[in-house]
């Protein structure tokens, strides 16, 4: 071997973020939201610490209402003897059955995931989280930091953040301060994809078309996954192959009709692909910068 | 895509295939807004068709909306990202873009011209091979393309793109493009830039972009992309082995590995290695790999060694080849990118970060500031935001080293702040200011707990820091006269007193004021050394020096004394007549009226002036300090 290709430099980064995290913070965690990317994640934890266990816990802010086949499959990774996995959900939320069919996405997604996140890394003080965000996904996001530091309120103030100069990551912080690490950074969404088939890395069945029960709601097919789904009227949900591009909460994200019922019909249907990654998540369309303020409120 | 769409839709596989095996280039682009510098990535984005559709539909809207180009489409929008700097219309931050071809990815470090340039282009600079550096043709070399040069090559980046851009503007004319080129390899050539590829261009239009041009068919180079696509830039990296310990892996007691990424040569199994600052060596056992053992590790890689001996390496520490070594110092010669609102300040105690470790250190007086623009070395006490100077760099301990132009992640360093913890300032290392392993301490049988022993006491610093005016003085005269009655062996050190003799060269800046009590906590701590209870009374307005003064003696023989009085009261009292002449403007820097003062967060002893007299105040002290010899 001569030279590294770019997947090997992004994995090797990836590595050497990942250590860096823990060896810089007291407890760190690691946010796992059972997408592609979370599987990447947990897949290069285990490369960095090998023979070791991955010396952090698995966060799982949940919201009740991810896909079934999320649960399905994040319950497998919590059976998996290396990693120890924290499912959290906001008791508020519970309490006050907030959904996104009568709360809203805007409210749904504050309530149950940026304030829960927020709960859980107080709860358990952890003071690192690892994410699986990347530069490539959204205009605001390009200037983020690999160690992103913020407030003890968990907000992220644009002011703040350090200069990162060659490999060196400043992670330190003073009390009630945290740091948010994105080891995935400098990754596409293509590096992603091509990662997963290269290393043969497991992933939730949702990503691949299957017939699945759908209806259209706002010019979004949106999956009836279970029978909270508040059917309108004569509404009757119709079997369509499709897949989904990201994952979130069921009622929130939207299906792409697609043939693409392998791992390789995928990519090559990215490939081709003319909308972006996060067009079909709900909460981006909410207002021009939404993503921005999001950010600057605690959403990861 | 850029991506031959035919070979997706007919063999993913095979299409895939030919992708795993792009390599990764990193570059930084230099210019102004005015240069064109957004519209350029935007075009890189664009004509590699990396553009998605809604991106495109909102450039479209945008473009008419905000775009500058009278609603065709102004690609500067399609990389110009937070909110708010999308209403000022400039880029305030380092921003990283992305997009690739077949044959390469590419990493793009996008930083602006204006505000800041100096902190977010050096940043940008420290990771890339390359920099393309924009020229509007009808300006030709300005002062930015100077002081981007000068960052491009400070930093040690080998290869230019001079990018001469807006050459429609100019009817594509050769002889404004030969002329530009001329000027600025001549200007290239004092900062020992080497490769240089210019090209004529207009971003706006599309020309050698990433298509030939074909209104300069003068123009025989490549363009822009097909040069990006082509350069070799690793050529340098074939230096000794270098591996900073980032995590020691010990999943069980039969195995101890250490993990970290080769910034330097390679590694193989069998290789003879030295671990500093330590020294030992051993010869590397296995090279761990999740993927199973590798027969050699190259740069960059991140891999785990084990070592054939039981040798001991911690986090920082730095494996190396055994017959090529790092220098091993604790002061050196460095170049110093301030990066705060916050001046550096001499003598105060920062940390430095280079590679995995963190190091106290200290800053001297810059030898000289490097005006950007000029590239003149102008004389200078400090260093403000966006300052570069070359200074002495002198570190708690010794740590293994290479210079800077020698290896980037062996000689680059940050400085980062004690008390905020924010990022302050960067750095390269070139040489040692002397060999540590030259300087041993000597070996001293007599120390300080004998000392202390025949004078039956515990050395102690009691450190009394207060507004002026405040009684530190009058309470400390007290606390040494009732341990003098005690039979203890005492000195007071006062702030006034020493300004007539060892500090008198200082004024009342920031800067001065740091090393009046560095000097001061100095002195102290020798005195604590040869065994005596030290009384300080030193404004001392700033808690980091507060803390040096602390880490200097130790813990557990300081003493904190707060002696608080509000300003009101010190200034009603005005014993010397000072708070009135700072009041006329008389004495600038005056603490508590236009020079700040930082309250003691958890002083071991808290005097309130106004509820206490000076005698109970010396009465509580002495038992804080004698509870010390117990």
């Amino acid at each position: 071997m001569t030279t590294l290709t770019h997947l090997q430099r992004l994995e090797a980064e990836s590595i050497h973020i990942m250590r860096e995290a823990v060896s810089e913070a007291e407890r760190p965690v690691m946010l796992y939201s059972v997408g592609k990317d979370s599987s990447v994640m947990l897949h290069l934890a285990a490369k960095a610490f090998h023979p070791s266990p991955p010396p952090f816990p698995l966060l799982h802010v949940d919201t009740t209402w991810k896909f079934q086949d999320m649960y399905a499959f994040r319950d497998k990774v919590a059976a998996d003897p290396r990693f120890e996995l924290i499912v959290y959900q906001n008791p508020e939320a519970i309490e006050r059955g907030i959904n996104p069919f009568d709360h809203g996405s805007g409210v749904h997604t504050d309530i149950w995931k940026t304030e829960g996140l927020k709960q859980a890394l107080d709860l358990y003080k952890f003071d690192l989280a690892v994410g699986g965000a990347r530069r490539d996904e959204e205009k605001s996001r390009a200037k983020e930091r690999i160690f992103s530091i913020r407030s003890a309120q968990h907000r992220w103030d644009p002011k703040r953040q350090r200069p990162e100069l060659w490999r060196l990551y400043n992670a330190r912080t003073s009390p009630g301060e945290s740091v948010r690490t994105f080891p995935l950074s400098n990754w596409t969404e293509l590096d992603v994809w091509q990662y997963i088939h290269l290393e043969n890395i497991p992933m939730v069945p949702l990503y691949l078309a299957a017939p699945r029960p759908v209806v259209e709601r706002d010019g979004m097919l949106i999956m009836v996954d279970d029978d909270r789904f508040p059917l309108a009227p004569g509404e009757v949900p119709e079997m369509r192959k499709v897949r989904f591009r990201t994952l979130g909460c069921y009622p929130l994200t939207g299906a792409v009709e697609s043939q693409a019922d392998t791992l390789l019909g995928v990519i090559q249907e990215m490939l081709l692909t003319t909308t972006s990654e996060r067009q079909g998540r709900a909460i981006d369309h909410d207002s021009a910068g939404s993503m921005e303020k999001k950010k600057q409120e605690g959403y990861f | 895509m850029a991506h031959s769409d035919a070979l997706i839709a007919e063999d993913i596989e095979a299409y895939l295939a030919s992708h795993e095996h792009k390599t990764l280039l990193r570059f930084i682009t230099c210019g102004s807004v005015d240069d064109g510098k957004s519209t350029l990535i935007g075009r890189l984005l664009y004509e590699s068709k990396l553009v998605f559709e809604d991106h495109l539909a909102a450039l479209e809207r945008d473009s008419k909306a905000v775009g500058t180009q009278g609603g065709d489409l102004d690609f500067a929008l399609l990389v110009d990202g937070l909110a708010a700097e999308r209403e000022q219309g400039i880029t305030i931050d380092v921003a990283y873009r992305f997009f690739s071809t077949e044959k390469r990815k590419f990493i793009v470090a996008d930083t602006p011209g204006h505000e800041q340039y100096t902190r977010n282009m050096v940043t940008g600079a420290s990771t890339a091979d390359l920099a393309v550096i924009l020229i509007d043709g009808r300006q030709g070399v300005l002062t930015q393309t100077r002081r981007h040069s000068f960052l491009v090559s400070l930093l040690g980046i080998r290869h230019v793109v001079l990018a001469i851009n807006k050459l429609d503007l100019v009817g594509y004319s050769q002889d404004v493009f030969d002329s530009i080129d001329l000027d600025y390899r001549r200007f290239a050539a004092e900062l020992g830039i080497k490769d240089i590829q210019t090209i004529p261009m207009s971003a706006l239009k599309g020309d050698n972009v990433t298509e030939s041009s074909t209104n300069m068919p003068w123009y025989t180079g490549p363009t822009l992309m097909e040069h990006l696509e082509t350069i070799v830039v690793d050529e340098g990296a074939t230096g000794p082995f270098r591996f900073p310990v980032q995590w020691v892996n010990r999943p069980d007691l039969d195995f101890r590995g250490f993990s970290g990424t080769v910034v330097g040569g390679a590694v193989r199994p069998g290789d003879r290695v030295r671990i500093l600052p330590s020294g030992t060596e051993s010869n590397v056992e296995r090279i761990v790999t999740f993927d199973g053992d590798l027969d050699e590790a190259i740069e960059n890689q991140s891999v785990t060694l084990t070592l054939t001996d039981e040798v001991d390496a911690s986090r920082g520490d730095v494996i190396v080849a055994a017959d090529d070594l790092p220098a091993v110092a604790d002061q050196f010669e460095a170049t110093v990118v301030w990066m705060s609102e916050d001046e550096m300040l001499p003598a105060r105690r920062y940390l430095v970060k280079v590679g995995a470790q963190t190091v106290g250190a200290t800053i001297d007086h810059p030898k000289h500031r490097i005006d950007v623009n000029t590239l003149e070395h102008q004389a200078a006490k400090t260093l403000g935001l966006n300052d570069i100077g070359v200074a002495n760099l002198y570190l708690d301990r010794p740590i293994p080293f290479d210079a800077y132009s020698a290896n980037r992640d062996m000689g680059g360093f940050v400085v980062i702040d004690r008390l905020t913890n924010a990022t302050v300032g960067a750095g390269m290392l070139h040489f040692a200011l002397r060999r540590a392993d030259n300087v041993h301490w000597q070996a001293v049988e007599v120390d300080r707990a004998a000392r202390a022993g025949t004078l039956g006491q515990a050395p102690t610093v009691v450190w009394f820091t207060g507004l002026s005016g405040a009684g530190k003085s009058t309470v400390a005269n007290l606390v040494e006269r009732k341990l003098f009655a005690l039979g203890r062996s005492t000195y007071l050190l006062d702030g006034d007193n020493l300004r007539h003799g060892i500090n008198r060269d200082l004024g009342f800046t920031t800067a001065d004021r740091v090393e009046n009590v560095r000097r001061t906590a100095e002195v102290a701590a020798l005195m604590a050394d040869a065994g005596l209870i030290v009384l300080v009374s030193l404004i001392s307005p700033y808690r980091a020096e507060r803390r040096m003064a602390r880490d200097l003696v130790g813990d557990d023989a300081f003493v904190e004394v707060y002696v608080d009085t509000p300003l009101e009261v010190a200034e009603a009292r005005d014993r010397k007549g000072l708070y009135a002449k700072a009041r006329r403007g008389e004495l600038p820097n005056f603490t508590g009226i236009d020079a700040p003062y930082e309250e003691p967060e958890e002083p071991e002893v808290h005097v309130r002036t106004v509820d206490m007299s000076a005698e109970e105040s010396a009465d509580r002290i002495v038992e804080r300090v004698l509870g010390i010899d117990r």
